[in-house]
């Protein structure tokens, strides 16, 4: 079984506002009973740009925040507003190595505006809360989950979060206490 | 609990092959990845995977030609192709050869999910069908043929030995030993055992309506006639047919029946269009067929025709040893079957049910258990929920005259031959009763 982490690292690339981070942290801390570190990070994105697709790549930036910004004590997760994508899928809301210390996250297709559809940052910041959640999730060992309110059900449209809570199911909340939270 | 789905990649570029590993991983599949498709066979001939995702476009062997290699090794194998560069062509070859989806990197998550969700949904059916086709044949396997003697030994190696040719069979067997199971376990165990075996009971049916029932009918062809009809021969297509109590047809219909055994084609009742039908042919009887072509009322033709092989079935007094492993059999099934304890059967009882005669065979003995369970105490079958006593007290005569002519004499011995007491409790008049005393020569004992 592998040692409970220090804590819950996030770092922000680029223009992030105070208040949506501020949000979403207590409630990482009471989902993971951990606490929760913020930070800025500092990244040239264009190099992880894709002019063909004009999307940055996915698997390069889960790269380098693990290579250059993950530690062995703590999960660190990479919060962007730039539009993601993996090279087999047109896009993704973010990724993470599962049951590892790493992940990423965006904020760029969480945003109403993006689907023609006045901004609503009550709306956003819930959406980034579940994906944040959901992608620290992954990486203490959680795997897609049937149940439909489960944070952990995977989502591919921005529908798909808003009909989810973020909190845990039971049984992700067992395999999350037993797996991974051990002392 | 549900199966887990194996997924193997293959493409040639790493980040693809990561890309979708992270995807799958999480969504809770047994991922593999290799880089090329000689790889991945080599895999696959250690390893069995659920799904395959394959690039089209690989250095070395391509995806296509792995795709034919894969389907030949597998048939069944759901193997869905991906490329970056679709074309018409390609797509058409993919799905031709076999694959199962056809995808374009790069894929919307949605419908990346769909499609394995897809996949996985076939792989399951797949399985289940599996699983459901294995329950039929155990449950139209020979398990109820039961019997260690050497009588019913050498039934089950008769059935062995005839089961994989195509030959006909006439099974023979007084009624009730179990004609029809013997012909169920050859079908069962023959080639033609995923298609239907299709039973008629010549004897229940008159001329006309067996007829309309082995060749079918067209719409009109008689009174009632309101709908086309397939006839049992066509039933049986690439299946078994098999006729009970063959004796019992008709002389015109033993020519029509040979007929169609030679040609395996026949036309239905008020048809004109010729049907061909590929059946195997078995029969049952408890008559001697042979004697009954001696004497002239069956076809001889016939009779070689369907008399290839015989399988003679014993009755249960010539097997004496299976009683106790059928008594077994049946209170299993029917304590199983009535959702009841399993019971057991005294030893006091076995012992009558080996001494009985069972003029009615296996079925009798079945029922009897099947009574001695319904009505005994629900832990032990004992002697008095066995009908033993009454079945042996029967009678040895079968006529009307044998029973009066006995009731009458036991009265007459009851009363002592006094004639007017006699009378009395057989209510009868005196007349009468020595009427009947010397229709039957009845003598008072001296």
């Amino acid at each position: 079984m592998r040692d409970k982490p220090e804590n819950i690292t996030l770092i922000s690339f680029g223009y992030f506002e105070k208040e949506i981070l501020e949000m979403i942290v207590k409630d990482i801390e009471h989902e993971f009973q951990l606490p929760v570190k913020m930070r800025e990070g500092h990244l040239d994105l264009s190099v992880f740009f894709d002019a063909n697709r004009k999307q940055y790549d996915g698997n390069r930036l889960l790269g380098e925040i693990d290579n250059k910004f993950s530690s062995d004590h703590a999960k660190t997760l990479g919060l962007f507003s730039v539009d993601l994508f993996i090279p087999i899928l047109t896009y993704i809301f973010g990724q993470a190595f599962l049951n590892g210390r790493s992940g990423i996250a965006s904020l760029h297709r969480l945003k109403n505006e993006r689907y023609g559809i006045k901004g609503d940052k009550g709306v956003l910041i819930a959406r980034f809360r579940k994906e944040v959640i959901h992608e620290l999730g992954h990486m203490f060992g959680l795997i897609h989950c049937t149940n439909p309110v489960c944070v952990m059900r995977s989502s591919t449209y921005v529908e798909d979060i808003d009909q989810k809570n973020h909190h845990f199911c039971p049984s992700c909340r067992s395999g999350l206490d037993g797996l991974n939270m051990a002392d | 609990m549900a199966k887990k789905i194996s997924i193997l990649i293959v493409d040639d570029e790493q980040s693809v092959r990561d890309s979708l590993y992270n995807w799958f991983i999480e969504d809770g599949y047994d991922v593999e990845c290799s880089e090329n498709a000689l790889k991945a066979l080599g895999l696959l001939e250690s390893t069995q995977f659920d799904i395959i995702l394959a690039d089209i476009k690989m250095p070395g062997m391509d995806g296509l030609e792995m795709l034919k290699r894969i389907k030949a090794l597998k048939k069944d194998s759901i193997i869905i192709m991906m490329t970056a560069f679709a074309t018409v062509d390609t797509a058409v070859q993919a799905l031709k050869d076999g694959a199962f989806d056809y995808v374009t990197k790069p894929f919307d998550p949605d419908d990346l999910s769909h499609l394995i969700r897809n996949a996985a949904k076939q792989v399951l059916l797949t399985e289940e069908n599996e699983i459901l086709r294995e329950k039929v044949i155990s449950l139209e396997n020979v398990e109820d043929l039961i019997g260690k003697s050497e009588a019913m030994q050498k039934v089950l190696k008769d059935i062995e030995s005839v089961s994989q040719s195509n030959a006909s069979v006439i099974i023979t067997g007084e009624s009730g030993t179990g004609k029809e199971l013997v012909a169920r376990a050859i079908h069962a165990n023959s080639p033609r055992k995923f298609f239907p075996m299709v039973s008629v009971h010549c004897g229940a049916l008159s001329e006309s309506l067996l007829e309309s029932e082995l060749f079918g009918h067209e719409k009109g062809a008689f009174t009632g006639a309101v709908y086309n009809r397939k006839g049992r021969f066509e039933m049986a297509d690439n299946g078994t047919i098999f006729l009970d109590e063959i004796a019992t047809i008709s002389t015109k219909m033993q020519v029509e029946l040979l007929r169609v055994l030679e040609t395996k084609s026949f036309v239905r009742v008020g048809g004109h269009k010729e049907i061909s039908s590929d059946f195997r042919v078995i029969c049952a009887t408890n008559r001697d067929l042979k004697t009954m072509v001696d004497n002239g009322l069956f076809r001889e033709d016939l009779y070689y025709r369907l008399n290839v092989v015989n399988i003679y079935v014993p009755p249960l007094r010539e097997r004496i040893d299976d009683i106790p492993l059928l008594v077994e059999y049946f209170i299993k099934k029917y304590c199983l079957s009535m959702n009841r304890p399993l019971m057991t059967i005294d030893a006091s009882a076995l012992k009558k049910l080996e001494e009985f005669p069972f003029p009615g065979n296996i079925r009798e003995l079945e029922n009897m258990i099947e009574r001695a369970i319904v009505v005994g105490n629900g832990k032990r079958i004992t002697m008095k929920d066995l009908p033993l006593g009454k079945e042996k007290k029967l009678p040895a005569f079968e006529s009307l005259d044998d029973l009066e002519r006995n009731h009458i004499q036991q009265i007459l011995d009851k009363y002592s031959w006094n004639i007017s007491a006699s009378a009395k409790a057989l209510k009868v008049d005196r007349v009468t009763l020595y009427n009947k005393i010397r229709k039957y020569d009845l003598k008072a004992p001296k």
